[in-house]
């Protein structure tokens, strides 16, 4: 039997998955010649916002497929992934921070602005070596990851699961929240990292650079989808998915539960990471809200409304719900809110599956008829 | 007849000079020079201190509320002219000056009247006074605390003269009475006796050891009452903790909901305390005890209409339970941003919650606090009682204990899942209105207890009461013994960081829930 290339093998049974990444795809490809080839006063022409708009949602896209990994295959419903894609962006920020160089509003070359407006003579130790992009691309993977790492230790290998555990992932995004609005601990406080300038040499301001990070962010996302497919089509997604089901019975036939839940979830966590690193440069601020645990809980949401447990349906999700919220935001912000709170309710009562329960639902009843 | 004549003559000439003499003694407080008004001041508090004129004149002159035309002196206050004995007055207040103070002339009103005060009929005014003089004691002051030792009977009032006169003798006495006074004041507590010991204990010599060793023992005292201080604040905050987290244990406790919404029935709770007292803006004194019972209902039944339009179908999936609840708690939080405002709102504390319970001058507990924490025993005791010795909480714990086996015996499940939501909700309620006193309230009031009350919940043992009463108590102490040598936040991330590292050793909590596990 002929052996097929793997990326094929990836994308067997998965239609949705085609579907959505196809279309992206061509959105994306879309967007990128309309911005770039079509002048500013033309009809064709699509604005650097709205390129810059699709990259932050598919930032968010990744985060929520990180999501969907742990909570749709692994069966842990983290409300603190927004920790994770937080980390990974400070980390960025912190190199595109010391990009800055002389041309902040103190004209410090060694300094950051709110260091300088704090009193400091020198850089603190941790923020050295993110002036070197790679080193500080690395930690934007290692320092999610090397929380996931220590959190999931203690928290799989004591067995605690479920509900107690979303808990304590809440309150873990919920003390770095409070850590991260302290102005001492040398990451700008409330006031976060902006401002930035450049990214590798070329102009943030730059509609060049604006669709590059878009594409980067879709190649990103499709390696991240990659790799979560590639992960749960082998056998090591399997007994994740055994462990999300009974998780006792899959113990007690000699697997060591924690060390699979542990692989996951840092894979998870770093990619949320990465995520985190495209979206600062794109919006173009960080700060410590994105460690709020509303922001956790409502990608949660995403996953849910798209259909956990189907990487694809997280894409969805994250789409649909961030745009309607950039909409709503704008046009009815008084509404949104309500509308959130409704979608949390709605979705749990009404759409266990999400979107993408619907349309497979019907499909069956068409098959069958 | 001419006797009697002679004696009213005389009488009236007596009377005519008496007064005569304070409004013509006060008069040349109308002059320019600050130091010739202090001269004034100085002669008409040793002339007049019975006088209740004085009294007045001073106090308004202290506040800048005296002013004075030809003929007189009147205080004017919110464009109300009174004389000096309170009367109202019809006069133009434009032709009244004001007469001018300066800041010396102030310190030397405020120490004289404070020695008026002294001699007060009231032992609160007393008491205030006789601090304000231990805080600016003088030389001379020796004859005037000597004067009010003998005078005064409330036993308070007497030990902050005798620690007046002590420091004052450590200061100016001779050899032996400052040995006797510098060993005296190691019983006391108060700053000033700390400085005068310090300052004698600079000087070196004899007196110096004495003076250190009783430092020693003011420290000693003071470190154990700054003690009991943290240990009350703990108790504090471990009681709001209590009050926050009482409710979630029975919801979460007993019937294993996860109620994500659980803040925002407290933001109910204290949000009702608010609208009573804009009701009721002139019952500001009893708002408070109408708003608990009102919480608890408000609250009580938003808990049973979510648990029977949401909760309701959630049952036995835990996760989804939490997602939908919070979108609750997202609901609810909006709602109060439309119907009042999205900024924060402030609950006035009626007059007996105010203020602070003086045990010495070391060690004072506020009020409000110690109200709170005599509450929330009371409610914990109210919620044991009725999970225990009540027919309901008979139920309560029979459903959740065995549905089938309960339904079978004929107790209705539902109803009963709706009524324990609905006071685990309405607890919450009551909990707000503490909170209301302690705290502005706002839409996020909830947020911020919401963590913290499932970490006492989890801490203390799922589904066991005392449990939770151990877990807040012992949470709220932690928390305030870390803080002053981390700071607030990073307290915070300590405890969260030792609940998570307690949970790898005890999974079950503090006090887990003995029989078999599901």
């Amino acid at each position: 039997m002929k052996r097929k290339p793997m990326i094929l093998k990836i994308f067997e049974n998965d239609r949705g998955g085609q579907i959505v990444l196809g279309v992206l795809a061509v959105v994306v490809l879309y967007v990128t010649f309309a911005n770039l080839l079509f002048s500013e006063g033309s009809f064709l022409h699509i604005s650097t916002y709205t390129v810059t708009l699709l990259g932050k949602y598919l930032a968010f896209a990744l985060l929520a497929l990180s999501l969907d990994l742990v909570w749709g295959y692994l069966g842990i419903l983290s409300l603190g992934h927004g920790a994770f894609f937080a980390l990974g962006g400070y980390a960025w920020a912190m190199y595109l921070m010391l990009q800055i160089g002389d041309r902040g509003v103190y004209g410090n070359a060694e300094l950051p602005d709110f260091m300088v407006f704090m009193n400091l003579q020198e850089l603190p130790w941790f923020w050295y070596g993110f002036e070197y992009p790679l080193f500080a691309f690395f930690m934007a993977m290692f320092v999610p990851g090397l929380l996931a790492f220590v959190f999931g230790w203690f928290a799989f290998k004591s067995r605690v699961t479920g509900v107690y555990l979303s808990i304590m992932t809440q309150a873990l995004t919920y003390a770095l929240m409070l850590a991260f609005f302290r102005n001492d601990m040398g990451f700008g406080g409330n006031n976060g990292l902006t401002d930035f300038k450049d990214i590798l040499g070329f102009s943030l301001q730059d509609d060049g650079t604006r669709v590059l990070l878009l594409i980067l962010s879709f190649l990103a996302l499709v390696l991240g989808y990659l790799i979560s497919r590639y992960i749960i089509n082998s056998r090591l997604g399997r007994v994740a998915m055994a462990i999300r089901d009974g998780e006792s019975r899959v113990r007690f036939l000699g697997y060591r539960v924690e060390s699979f839940k542990l692989f996951i979830f840092v894979v998870s966590a770093v990619m949320a990471g990465v995520a985190g690193a495209l979206y600062v440069p794109q919006v173009g601020i960080i700060n410590p809200n994105l460690f709020s645990p509303l922001f956790s809980i409502e990608l949660v949401i995403w996953v849910a409304i798209g259909g956990r447990g189907t990487l694809y349906g997280a894409i969805i999700g994250a789409f649909i719900v961030n745009y309607a919220s950039t909409y709503f935001t704008s046009a009815l912000p008084e509404v949104w809110l309500y509308a959130l709170g409704g979608l949390f309710v709605v979705v749990t009562l009404y759409l266990p599956k999400g979107i993408v329960g619907i349309v497979k639902k019907e499909k069956n009843v068409t098959a069958v008829s | 007849m001419q006797k009697i004549l002679q004696i009213a003559f005389l009488n009236l000439l007596f009377s005519f000079s008496l007064f005569a003499n304070f409004e013509t003694d006060i008069k040349p407080l109308t002059e320019n020079s600050f130091l010739k008004k202090e001269n004034t001041v100085e002669k008409l508090v040793s002339k007049y201190s019975e006088n209740e004129k004085l009294h007045t004149l001073l106090k308004a002159m202290l506040d800048g509320e005296l002013y004075y035309s030809r003929k007189e002196f009147v205080v004017l206050k919110d464009d109300e002219v009174t004389n000096l004995l309170g009367e109202k007055l019809e006069r133009n207040r434009k032709i009244f000056k004001k007469v001018k103070t300066n800041n010396k002339l102030r310190s030397v009103i405020r120490n004289r009247l404070s020695q008026l005060n002294l001699f007060s009929k009231d032992v609160e005014i007393r008491f205030e006074s006789a601090k304000n003089i231990r805080s600016n004691l003088e030389k001379d002051s020796i004859p005037l605390i000597e004067k009010a030792l003998k005078f005064e009977t409330d036993s308070s009032v007497k030990d902050i003269h005798l620690e007046s006169e002590a420091i004052l003798k450590a200061r100016f006495g001779n050899f032996e009475e400052k040995k006797i006074a510098v060993q005296n004041l190691g019983d006391f507590l108060s700053p000033e006796a700390l400085q005068v010991l310090k300052e004698i204990e600079a000087e070196g010599g004899e007196l110096s050891k004495l003076a250190s060793k009783s430092i020693a023992s003011i420290e000693s005292s003071r470190s154990f009452f700054s003690f009991l201080e943290t240990i009350f604040f703990g108790l504090s905050q471990g009681s709001v903790l209590l009050l926050a987290a009482m409710g979630l244990a029975i919801t979460f406790g007993v019937m294993k909901v996860i109620n994500m919404a659980h803040g925002e029935m407290m933001m109910i709770g204290a949000y009702t305390a608010f609208t009573i007292q804009q009701i009721f803006p002139n019952l500001i004194e009893y708002s408070i005890l109408l708003a608990i019972p009102l919480a608890f209902l408000v609250s009580g039944i938003f808990g049973v209409i979510i648990e029977r339009l949401v909760i309701k179908h959630l049952y036995g999936r835990p996760l989804e339970t939490l997602l939908a609840t919070f979108g609750i708690s997202l609901l609810l939080q909006q709602l109060v941003r439309t119907i009042y405002s999205p900024l924060n709102q402030n609950v006035e504390t009626p007059e007996w919650m105010s203020g602070a319970l003086e045990i010495n001058s070391a060690l004072a507990l506020t009020y409000n606090r110690l109200y709170i924490i005599i509450f929330a025993f009371l409610v914990f005791l109210g919620v044991l009682l009725l999970l225990k010795k009540s027919s309901l909480g008979l139920k309560v714990r029979a459903v959740t204990q065995n549905r089938e086996m309960a339904k079978a015996m004929g107790i209705k499940t539902g109803y009963i899942d709706a009524i324990t939501f609905g006071i685990g909700s309405g607890i919450a309620g009551v909990a707000g209105v503490a909170l209301s006193q302690l705290t502005n309230v706002g839409p996020n009031l909830g947020q911020a207890y919401i963590v913290d009350s499932f970490m006492v919940v989890v801490f203390g043992g799922v589904g066991n009461l005392w449990g939770t009463l151990i877990g807040a108590v012992s949470l709220g102490e932690i928390n305030k013994f870390i803080e002053p040598v981390a700071g607030a936040v990073l307290a915070k991330v300590i405890i969260l960081i030792f609940i998570i590292l307690f949970i790898q050793k005890r999974p079950k909590g503090l006090f887990p829930q003995k029989g078999r596990e599901e």
